[in-house]
């Protein structure tokens, strides 16, 4: 296996010391070593965005929050995953996004298996402290076979990411800014219209929530596969995965 | 004018000309001025030349002369000595002058102003030493006035490093805000390897009220192209960009003729001034986002594509525009560089105080006496440019707080008004020196309404990348809206402060991160006015 030949260095999680390969990313380390650093937009195989924030970490005694999915690891780093601190913006963090879109979990297609959902469980979100912004976001059903609720969406670009670099085809881009940006479709045009779409469906699989989904799944029978895009962006760079991890 | 020599021809001819006629006329023309009505004082100014007086008067059209309150500003020059300004003056009374003058040798007192007066007087101008004495579109006119002489130095006389010594030994930091010294930056750009370089000069100014970028890209072009042209010398760079915003047509159009100008006369494109050095100059336009100052997505905005920041590292030093290494200078710093090299680090490093040297230009606005452009060493107080230089509150009123720093800053209350305006002391007052706005309130202002306004604007300008600011700067903004509007209660206050430190610290660019200081000084400073719009009585 090729993972055994890399150089390895220490660093620690909350005081306990695991060996982490040189290069690799804060969060690659901790999820290999099961420390649970919630993240919303990284996903394995796809290039860094760094814009959720749900996964900032603290290093040693600097006082500036880094996101774990862009923080490369150094030797003896000491990183805290989960302080009082951390934990509260965290929930925070999560709060903003339930407060900006539409999130009616009893409702949505992806109840049930929604990242979003489980990272909200996970901080510990019981309610939502801010005012509902109850944005009014047009649906483009277009597509004869996936639908695209903007309501849904969270911003996180995986579906942009992996359109443009898996796919090739970059038919997806952020369009507009601040509280008005939303997710285009070549030239801001339906979907259904679109001409580089390939249908290929990478971008409904690495949705982390229910905003991109099949035409005609109902409440809860929505089932995102990110994995998939692990699988297939490891095996591109001709890499070894171990099945039981990534299935 | 492709050598050196002629460089020095060329200032000698203009400086004879200067004074071919008896009396000169200046007025300014730049934007400030031309909105009140300059275009018309210089028109009635000409036709009368031209009809009566041409072999005794020259008319020329220069850069801003700072005092914007009083504008259209002229200046009556005569031969030998003896100069003039006046202030809000209209067709006729331009006219009026000149005609007192030409004919009496008389100033006209109703609409002259005093030259003496702090406002003129207590400057100490590096950056605008132009201002209102040269013809922003005659590169005669800045070479007169000692302009591409440090170029010429630097080219001819002194190695990239010897140039780099003299930045360090001033000690400049960067103008944009946050003052990170230039030295570094450049010293970071001048090691970097690769055969290609870049240098970018910021002149996305987005801050409301600030337009001191605006005022040297539209009124000495020449001096931004020849500090350009230094930095790219000094750190190996052989293309540079000027990034203007987009609501900055007439910047765009002056610098657009500068660089043509300065490429005819070979100062700029190969072998400059005949040496070794080759160095192109574009420019490049923005879209309209604030959030373009930030240099990642200033660079993403150069480079063609959506403009939001990156995360950081790698640093632009080592990965900027096309991969290749790029250093990213405020407008205004960059501006200080002709001078420094001509005069010396030492000298600059002389001005202001130790840890913030030089001069800094603020553009003052709000309920002040004079508004305009001003220009004075680091470490001025507050006060100084508030009671001397700005002539006090208008109306008589009583001073309430200086917002400094724009939509990152934050307000100074009265009792810090002897504080020195430098790097260090604003920032630990909770503000920012920023790129120099300096908004001046009365008593009438309530200052919610003001950090309001201020999230307001970064809610706007948010670019949508992180969810820290993209929602949490909306939600500020909403609890902002109830507190003012009188419906907030004690836990919306608490909310708000609450928030204020999740999107300051987990932002990924500085608009987020500085987003919530408007609200955390004016919190600090006036939590009264708060607790009074919310019903809590503190008694």
């Amino acid at each position: 296996m090729m993972r055994e030949r890399r150089r390895t260095l220490t660093v620690s999680f909350d005081g306990v010391e695991v060996d982490a390969y040189v290069g690799e990313s804060v969060l690659q380390c901790a999820r290999r070593h099961q420390v649970d650093i919630p993240s919303l937009c990284f996903l394995e195989g796809l290039s860094v965005y760094g814009g959720c924030r749900v996964c900032v970490i603290e290093v040693a005694e600097d006082l500036r929050l880094r996101p774990a999915c862009a923080t490369t690891v150094a030797a003896d780093m000491e990183v805290s995953t989960d302080s009082p601190r951390l934990k509260a913006y965290r929930k925070a963090i999560v709060e903003l996004l339930f407060a900006e879109g539409n999130h009616v979990c009893a409702v949505c297609v992806s109840n049930g298996n929604c990242e979003l959902q489980d990272v909200a469980v996970h901080v510990g979100m019981d309610h939502v402290r801010y005012d509902q912004r109850s944005p009014m976001r047009a649906i483009d059903a277009s597509h004869p076979k996936y639908l695209f609720d903007p309501n849904r969406c969270i911003l996180c670009t995986r579906c942009v990411r992996v359109c443009d670099e898996i796919e090739g085809a970059h038919v997806w881009d952020v369009g507009s800014r601040g509280q008005q940006a939303v997710l285009t479709t070549d030239l801001n045009q339906p979907w259904g219209t679109s001409t580089s779409c390939t249908w290929c469906g990478k971008c409904v699989a690495v949705c982390p929530t229910g905003s991109l989904s099949y035409q005609g799944t109902a409440v809860g029978e929505m089932h995102h596969d990110p994995k998939m895009i692990v699988r297939l962006a490891a095996a591109r760079r001709g890499e070894w995965i171990d099945p039981e991890e990534y299935r | 004018m492709a050598t050196p020599i002629d460089l020095h021809e060329v200032a000698e001819r203009e400086r004879e000309a200067r004074f071919r006629t008896p009396w000169r006329t200046k007025v300014c023309n730049s934007t400030a001025c031309a909105s009140a009505g300059s275009g018309a004082v210089l028109g009635a100014m000409r036709n009368l030349v031209d009809e009566e007086m041409a072999l005794d008067v020259t008319v020329v059209p220069t850069g801003c002369m700072g005092l914007c309150s009083a504008g259209p500003m002229v200046r009556v020059l005569r031969r030998g000595g003896g100069e003039h300004a006046y202030g809000r003056v209209d067709s006729e009374v331009a006219v009026q002058v000149l005609r007192s003058h030409v004919e009496h040798d008389q100033p006209v007192a109703d609409h002259e102003l005093d030259d003496e007066m702090p406002f003129f007087a207590r400057q100490e101008r590096i950056v605008l030493a132009n201002g209102g004495i040269i013809d922003p579109d005659r590169i005669e006119s800045y070479v007169a006035h000692g302009g591409y002489s440090a170029l010429e130095k630097a080219l001819t006389t002194m190695t990239p490093a010897e140039v780099l010594e003299q930045i360090r030994l001033s000690r400049i930091r960067g103008r944009g805000g946050a003052g990170y010294p230039a030295a570094n930056k450049w010293s970071l750009l001048a090691a970097a390897d690769g055969d290609t370089k870049y240098v970018v000069a910021n002149g996305d100014e987005g801050d409301p009220g600030a337009y001191m970028d605006r005022t040297i890209m539209e009124d000495d072009p020449h001096r931004l192209l020849e500090g350009l042209s230094l930095a790219a010398y000094a750190t190996g760079a052989g293309h540079a960009y000027i990034y203007v915003r987009a609501e900055y047509p007439r910047a765009v159009e002056r610098l657009d003729r500068a660089i043509r100008v300065a490429r005819r006369n070979r100062l700029l494109g190969r072998r400059i001034l005949d040496t070794d050095f080759d160095l192109t100059i574009e420019v490049r336009i923005g879209a309209g986002a604030f959030v373009c100052g930030e240099e990642t997505a200033l660079m993403a905005s150069i480079e063609g594509r959506r403009g939001t920041p990156r995360l950081r590292p790698p640093y632009p030093t080592e990965h900027g525009l096309w991969g290749h290494p790029t250093m990213i200078n405020n407008v205004e710093t960059l501006a200080n560089i002709p001078a420094i090299v001509g005069r010396g680090g030492e000298w600059f490093a002389s001005i202001g105080t130790p840890d913030s040297t030089g001069t800094k230009v603020f553009a003052l606005a709000g309920d002040i006496v004079n508004t305009g452009l001003i220009e004075v060493p680091m470490g001025t107080t507050l006060r100084d440019i508030v009671e001397e230089i700005g002539g006090g509150i208008a109306g008589g009123r009583p001073f309430k707080a200086a917002q400094t720093g724009g939509p990152s800053g934050g307000c100074i209350p009265a009792e810090y008004l002897d504080t020195p305006v430098d790097y260090d002391s604003l920032r630990e007052l909770g503000s920012i020196m920023g790129s120099g706005g300096l908004i001046v309130m009365d008593d009438r202002q309530r200052m919610p309404d003001v950090a309001k306004f201020f999230m307001e604007f970064s809610m706007d300008e948010s670019c949508g990348k992180c969810t820290p600011c993209r929602a949490g700067t909306v939600q500020m903004h909403h609890l902002l809206d109830k507190i003012t509007s009188g419906t907030g209660s004690y836990r919306d206050v608490r909310d708000l402060e609450n928030l204020c430190a999740v999107v300051r610290d987990t932002s990924l660019c500085g608009l987020g991160q500085s987003a919530p200081n408007p609200v955390l000084s004016t919190l600090h400073y006036f939590k009264s006015e708060y607790d009074e719009l919310i019903g809590v009585d503190d008694a």
